[in-house]
């Protein structure tokens, strides 16, 4: 990481109307880095992305790219490059033409610039098909000729709108790897925006989460994981089992909490935390529930009995009723141990480490 | 083909089967599907060519058709110097009216397309608003604006621009091309705006996105891909044109006498339907080709572009 940020985002707010897309952002995206804008749709994320892009013009704050002010400047003159959600390959040009596009106004020599294009062909596995035509690629090509077209421009930051959300399931674990290994490759700045929680958590160095055009929280997957800040990250980012406790004390770091069935907890207080009526909001992740076989011990268990199974291959979601929480936890434990054999009404004990409890704000 | 000469197995062996079998077949099918429009397109456009076509190679003998096949009429035609001059005049005309009126009509259509915004319908609707008045009165209203005493003299003279009227405005070719401009100028815009309203915004963008300012996006982007529009309103415009009738005789005077006017003197005053349909056909003929051309003409410029 370099001192000053690649991308600086400073207290941009959009209106159309009266309606916000953007309340007040600021973000800092540091160079080479691979950033995620990850929300719901209609949280604001393509609007702050096409901000970036020169396409939406915000109606208040700065866009910095590499220390220098880019809110006045058009598209063509960012050097920001694109990658659209539809991958936009203009359908009158071939492969090479689309990828050589943009060199064509850098007046290069030609040999030069057929070279430049080779490279960039070459760099998304697609020489063999320069003379195809748009509607003679495959989506996954298209979206290879999208990236090509932008990375021959070098340009300083590549921006993604949800590029993977055209291709089916296979192809988008396919091509996840391989965007992350080319930004390593090009060591450009990536930023991608995506409403698809593991995709941003497989591929980021950082991610945003935005929600109603705020950022709720910027940290590294693993972070905003196991700490979201606010209940709508931890449901956002996968299942959480929520659950209301009592704060017996609270310092400026941690929170003492008294639970119903997880005991007395000290737990880190999230940031912009401010208790309601005494009550925390805590949870914890499915997966960090354990299911205890036969009379096998652990420190910190919760007993209760199935009322519900979903079966998900690797793994099975056990609904599990726990007298005295408002609501049944949710379990996910992976299939080694024949937890798909679990019999509906069956008692159970889950065993939990009590690290795994997290508070979050409302 | 593979299955043809098994097909006629079978028929050989149970006629009746096989002829059957056809008639539920899709192919039979198909057919049924489309045999009113086919029987229509015959009926009404097919037809009457045919038998222009067949007019032209007969001859005109004092008061009846000699229909013995001859290239007599062709030899008049394409050797007059009268009909020479009359159809390149008719195909210079259509050529600058087409080119004039989908000049003109782009830059609408774009407007309407691009920055329309909610109101595009209403902007459509009122381009079709003069198309509801009759053709010949639009041309009528035209003698009256161009005329020696009319709006437009009186116009530039009240401001001082001339001292005396104009006289080269009405009663010629300019006054024949103007007239036709005008009442083809919404059959130019429509084409042009839905091929306008087909390029995907995206497209524009990624060209901004690469470098492109708004004119160079427009000549890289937008214009070929609005090339088919423009190719069909340049088409629609042109062949109608060059066999016009009504504006040459109502605006034209004698120096904007186009093919039409002698054709129909051959039908009509001449009694030579022979002669009649030979330019007629010839007239047809040049039109295809010249609208070929004019579509390869364009395709090449798209491509210089790139």
């Amino acid at each position: 990481m370099v001192d000053t940020p690649m991308i600086e985002i400073d207290a941009v707010s959009r209106y159309y109307g009266i309606y916000r897309a953007l309340d007040d952002v600021s973000l800092d995206i540091a160079a080479g880095e691979f950033f995620s804008l990850l929300g719901p749709s209609g949280c604001g994320k393509t609007t702050l992305l096409r901000s970036i892009a020169g396409f939406d013009t915000p109606t208040s704050g700065d866009i910095r790219i590499d220390g220098q002010s880019a809110i006045d400047l058009p598209p063509n003159r960012r050097p920001t490059n694109m990658v659209f959600q539809n991958y936009a390959i203009f359908p009158h040009l071939n492969v090479e033409e689309n990828v050589g596009y943009g060199l064509k106004r850098l007046k290069l020599d030609a040999a030069d610039e057929r070279q430049r294009v080779g490279n960039a062909l070459e760099q998304v596995r697609l020489s063999h098909l320069g003379k195809r035509k748009a509607h003679e690629l495959s989506g996954g090509q298209r979206q290879r000729v999208a990236l090509a077209r932008a990375l021959v421009m070098r340009p300083k930051v590549l921006l993604l709108d949800e590029p993977l959300s055209a291709l089916d399931k296979k192809l988008r674990e396919e091509m996840q790897v391989e965007l992350r290994t080319l930004q390593k490759a090009v060591g450009i700045t990536f930023v991608l925006v995506t409403h698809d929680q593991y995709e941003a958590l497989a591929m980021s160095d950082r991610i945003a989460v935005m929600f109603g055009g705020k950022i709720a929280q910027v940290a590294t997957p693993k972070e905003i994981y196991q700490h979201p800040l606010t209940r709508q990250v931890a449901d956002f980012l996968g299942g959480m089992n929520f659950m209301q406790a009592k704060i017996t004390s609270e310092s400026a770091v941690n929170l003492s909490v008294e639970t119903t069935r997880f005991g007395n907890v000290t737990i880190a207080k999230p940031k912009g935390f401010t208790a309601t009526n005494g009550l925390a909001t805590i949870g914890i992740r499915p997966e960090r529930l354990r299911v205890l076989w036969d009379d096998a011990k652990a420190d910190c268990e919760v007993t209760g009995h199935v009322v519900d199974r979903h079966y998900f291959g690797e793994i099975t979601h056990l609904i599990v009723d726990v007298p005295g929480l408002e609501k049944p936890l949710s379990v996910s434990e992976t299939n080694n141990f024949g937890a798909d054999d679990i019999p509906v009404g069956a008692p159970i004990r889950l065993a939990y480490d009590p690290d795994a409890l997290v508070a979050m704000a409302d | 083909m593979v299955a043809l000469p098994d097909s006629i197995d079978v028929e050989s062996k149970q006629p009746l089967a096989g002829s059957r079998r056809w008639a539920s077949s899709d192919e039979a099918k198909g057919l049924t599907l489309i045999s009113p429009t086919l029987l229509y397109a015959l009926a009404l456009l097919f037809l009457p060519v045919l038998i222009v076509i067949a007019y032209s190679f007969w001859s005109q003998d004092y008061l009846t058709i000699d229909r013995s096949f001859t290239l007599e009429n062709y030899r008049v035609a394409l050797s007059e110097p009268i009909y020479r001059d009359l159809l390149w005049r008719s195909l210079t005309i259509s050529l600058a009216v087409s080119l004039i009126t989908v000049t003109f009509s782009y830059p609408v259509a774009w407007f309407i397309s691009f920055h329309g915004g909610v109101h595009k319908n209403l902007w459509l609707f009122l381009i079709t608003v003069p198309c509801w008045t009759s053709y010949l009165l639009r041309v009528m209203s035209w003698k009256v604006i161009l005329g020696y005493q009319g709006v437009l003299n009186t116009g530039l003279m009240s401001i001082g621009l001339i001292d005396q009227p104009v006289t080269g405005l009405l009663y010629n070719s300019n006054a024949v091309i103007i007239t036709l401009v005008h009442s083809w100028a919404a059959f130019a815009i429509l084409p042009i705006y839905v091929s306008l309203e087909k390029i995907d915004r995206s497209l524009i963008e990624a060209a901004h996105d690469l470098g492109d300012n708004k004119v160079w996006s427009f000549l890289r982007v937008t214009l070929p891909l609005s090339l088919p529009g423009v190719i069909s309103a340049f088409l629609i415009v042109m062949i109608p044109t060059v066999g016009d009738y009504v504006t040459p005789k109502l605006v034209g005077g004698k120096d904007g006498v186009m093919i039409a006017t002698a054709i129909q003197a051959q039908f009509g005053k001449g009694a030579n339907w022979p002669l009649g349909a030979a330019l007629s056909v010839t007239t047809m003929v040049i039109v295809s080709a010249m609208a070929g051309c004019m579509v390869l003409a364009l395709k090449l410029f798209v491509r210089r572009i790139k």
